[in-house]
């Protein structure tokens, strides 16, 4: 390498830094001051969209894995959160508003643990994280991938959602857990609370980017790429590719968990509309507009899904699903790498002019719109 | 060396981050004080919030009532507005998402600062606005009939509770004598609750139930459970299935062989919108409502007539639609009442407000904020209207926790 690149080279590696620590003085200084109480809780359901899309640019996107069932974690995670604030609202010793009015007022034994804020955040960490190791381990060990995996994961996302309509008097049903007055003691009807609430999540949202970026630079994210774009290889090489996998894909289950559990304060209703197979679906679609490869494009992806979602419909109440529906098929068709891929593309031709060619850019996939397994 | 700098790195920006949220939270924690209104009616214009699904699985339902919301406003504003103010409507989509009414109905609110909503038809749609317009003491008006157990300061319910649609319902099937029941039913809170007390009152009224069946609201296969109907021979079915679930039980039910003549349905979310798009002949069953189209009244006729001039003659007029059309002639009765657009001033004044509606008057219990209404049975007729064959004869007051039930157990099975 010569030496007129190696300064160039050395401050690259930083440079997604530089992005997070932008995004994190957007998010988590500008917007707080100048977006209204309204908008700012909308922006941190977005944030809350972002964190599982973080997760899913890092199953789908390195690993290759087309997860089409994040809602069962999200819900995992905004389920178990929502039963604390439940709880918490009932006060100790009583029973959640719905079991009283849908049911005989008894609770089954397994709400009862969630009374307990250590073990409430301690589930929603580890729940998913069990559920995606055992499921991930059958799936991987198996060799199930592509197409398969991809209905496999929708598959559960639609058991999911029909067990909690099923089950009404166990979760709320169709109607789903709402009114939470409280999150962990403070009141959410104070607008001061509700602006913590949302630094939460954005600050959770800047981790997991740190979290991603840390693992796309270590060799487990090297082998991780290489298992997507030649699992065969990497086999050969002495590595089990089920492991690599399972390991991502337990990562992605536990930041979609994440990013429930803060949606169900912040938007104030956890419900099976929120978990089932089109809200995954709508995961998916976030992070394949961003760019499914980058660090940025999943979350930036989802961030723009959100706003979209929020500001069409304001603007075109009756037509918006329209605009978005025709907004995915135009992103898939035309740039199916992602908006971010347009921004690297065009960043590459002019590297190209200026540098040498380089031998190795494997970070993203191929551009075909095609089932990675 | 290089990784272990990686590692310091990273470290700091997590710590950085941490930092950024800590100071833009201390910041925050200056500003003092909750949610105020931001509702201005200094002009001479007052905003109100209409919001319905016009996307999704309800848009189909939703809009009926959107549109009878629309009439209202431009009656009242030609007719020179409440307390001499036009309305100016803001509109937006529920999208059939209960998450999405929770973010709208804020916006509305907080955003938009508009004097009231009007809106929402599933259960899951209102409880998810609930806490929000409790949170800002906003004004929501709910049009649609419901399985009751709620009250709010902050609601105001225009259909029907329990006690004025179901318990109606059961009356008239005993005195038609009915012995036997089947219960059908979407798996969500209304048919569950419905049927809760269905089973209760059936035990008082000496009314067997010989099955109980619920099949998800997106599911529209019932062969299996119809197969149960044919099998038990119930002298009635009372069907609490809502939305295009409808389609798949009517055909089940008439292609195995069922009819008005062996087990009647009484339906409690089938009404003139709905009777046309079953794909069956459904003539001689059965509905329980607080209003129909067939409904003998100048208020009705007029009501009728103005709606059909606006969205065309072939277009039929239904109870959740006269609801929401009540609900905004309600609204304009409270305010004058009050001589303001303050919530907790309407709140003082809203006990024994009436307006004379298509259905016939109705009156605002200012305990539970839900109206007295008749209830009525109808029978659908070859030109899918319902003939009324049954009245409870006068408006009855609303009991939105049955407490004047005595048979009423909340928390037995």
């Amino acid at each position: 390498m010569s030496t007129s690149t190696s300064a160039a080279s050395r401050i690259k590696p930083w440079l997604p830094l530089l992005g997070i620590a932008l995004l994190a003085l957007a998010l988590l200084v500008i917007a707080p001051a100048m977006l209204s109480p309204f908008r700012l809780n909308n922006l941190g359901k977005y944030c809350c969209w972002a964190i599982v899309a973080v997760g899913i640019g890092l199953a789908w996107g390195r690993g290759g894995m087309l997860v089409m069932g994040q809602g069962v974690f999200f819900g995992i995670g905004g389920y178990a959160m929502a039963m604390h604030l439940k709880l918490e609202a009932a006060g100790p010793g009583q029973v959640p508003d719905f079991m009283q009015l849908y049911g005989d007022g008894s609770m089954p034994w397994w709400w009862e643990p969630f009374r307990s804020p250590v073990i409430t955040i301690a589930a929603i960490i580890l729940v998913p994280a069990l559920v995606a190791g055992l499921l991930g381990f059958a799936i991987f060990k198996r060799r199930v991938k592509g197409a398969y995996f991809a209905i496999l994961t929708q598959a559960l996302a639609v058991v999911f959602a029909t067990l909690l309509i099923a089950t009404i008097k166990q979760t709320g049903g169709f109607n789903g857990l709402n009114n939470f007055p409280s999150f962990f003691g403070y009141s959410l009807y104070d607008p001061v609370n509700k602006k913590m609430v949302y630094l939460i999540a954005a600050g959770l949202l800047i981790v997991c980017l740190v979290i991603v970026w840390q693992i796309n630079r270590s060799r487990f994210g090297e082998l991780l790429v290489a298992t997507r774009d030649a699992e065969e290889r990497v086999r050969f090489l002495g590595h089990d590719p089920a492991n690599i996998k399972l390991i991502a894909f337990v990562i992605a289950a536990v930041m979609a968990s994440v990013g429930g559990a803060m949606f169900a304060p912040i938007a104030g209703i956890i419900s099976p509309s929120d978990v089932d197979a089109a809200a995954s679906i709508l995961f998916i679609a976030g992070v394949a507009l961003g760019g499914r490869a980058g660090l940025f494009g999943p979350a930036l992806g989802a961030l723009a899904v959100g706003y979209g979602q929020s500001t069409l419909s304001e603007r075109f109440p009756n037509e918006w699903t329209y605009f978005q529906g025709a907004l995915f098929v135009v992103v898939i068709l035309l740039i199916p790498g992602g908006l971010s891929s347009v921004l690297k593309r065009f960043r590459k031709d002019v590297a190209r002019q200026t540098t040498e060619l380089r031998g190795l850019t494997v970070t993203e996939p191929p551009t075909e719109v095609k089932v990675h397994g | 060396m290089r990784n272990s700098r990686r590692r310091l790195l990273a470290g700091t920006a997590a710590v950085l981050t941490a930092a950024l949220a800590l100071t833009a939270c201390g910041s925050s924690s200056d500003e003092a004080g909750s949610a105020k209104s931001c509702v201005d009616t200094s002009g001479d214009t007052v905003k109100l919030g209409f919001l319905n699904s016009t996307s999704g699985a309800m848009a189909i339902s939703e809009q009926t009532v959107r549109d009878s919301l629309t009439l209202a406003a431009e009656e009242i504003n030609a007719d020179g507005g409440i307390l001499g103010k036009q309305i100016k409507i803001v509109e937006e989509d529920g999208a059939s998402d209960p998450a999405l009414f929770a973010e709208k109905i804020g916006k509305l609110i907080t955003s938009d600062c508009v004097a009231a909503t009007f809106g929402g038809w599933t259960s899951a749609s209102r409880k998810a606005m609930l806490p929000v317009v409790e949170a800002n003491n906003g004004l929501l008006f709910y049009p649609v009939q419901y399985e009751g157990l709620e009250a709010s300061k902050n609601i105001y319910y225009t259909g029907a509770t329990t006690n004025q649609q179901i318990i109606p319902a059961m009356d008239f099937l005993k005195s038609k004598g009915v012995k036997t029941l089947f219960l059908a039913g979407s798996d969500y809170v209304f048919p569950r609750t419905a049927n809760k007390i269905i089973k209760q009152y059936a035990k008082e009224l000496g009314i067997k139930i010989v099955g109980e069946e619920y099949v998800p609201l997106d599911k529209d296969d019932w062969s299996t459970q119809v197969a149960k109907i044919v099998q038990a021979k119930p002298d009635f079915v009372f069907n609490t299935i809502n939305g295009s679930s409808n389609v798949g039980f009517i055909k089940a039910y008439y292609e195995q062989g069922l009819s008005p003549k062996t087990s009647p349905i009484i339906s409690v979310s089938i009404a003139e919108e709905e009777a046309p798009a079953m794909g069956k002949d459904v003539t001689g069953q059965f509905a329980a409502w607080n209003y129909f189209q067939s409904v003998k009244s100048p208020e009705n006729d007029t009501f009728i007539k103005a709606f059909q001039d606006k969205y065309g003659k072939d277009r039929p007029t239904s109870d959740p639609m006269e609801a929401a059309y009540t609900s905004l002639y309600l609204y304009k009765a409270m305010v004058e009442k009050a001589e303001s657009f303050d919530v907790d001033a309407i709140n003082k004044v809203s006990d024994g407000v009436t307006f004379d509606a298509p259905e016939g008057t109705v009156t605002v219990d200012g305990d539970n904020h839900h109206i007295a209404k008749t209830g009525l049975i109808g029978q659908i007729n070859a030109d899918n209207q319902f003939d009324v064959v049954w009245s409870s004869d006068e408006p009855i007051e609303p009991d939105p926790f049955l407490k004047g039930y005595s048979w009423w157990n909340p928390s037995a099975e």
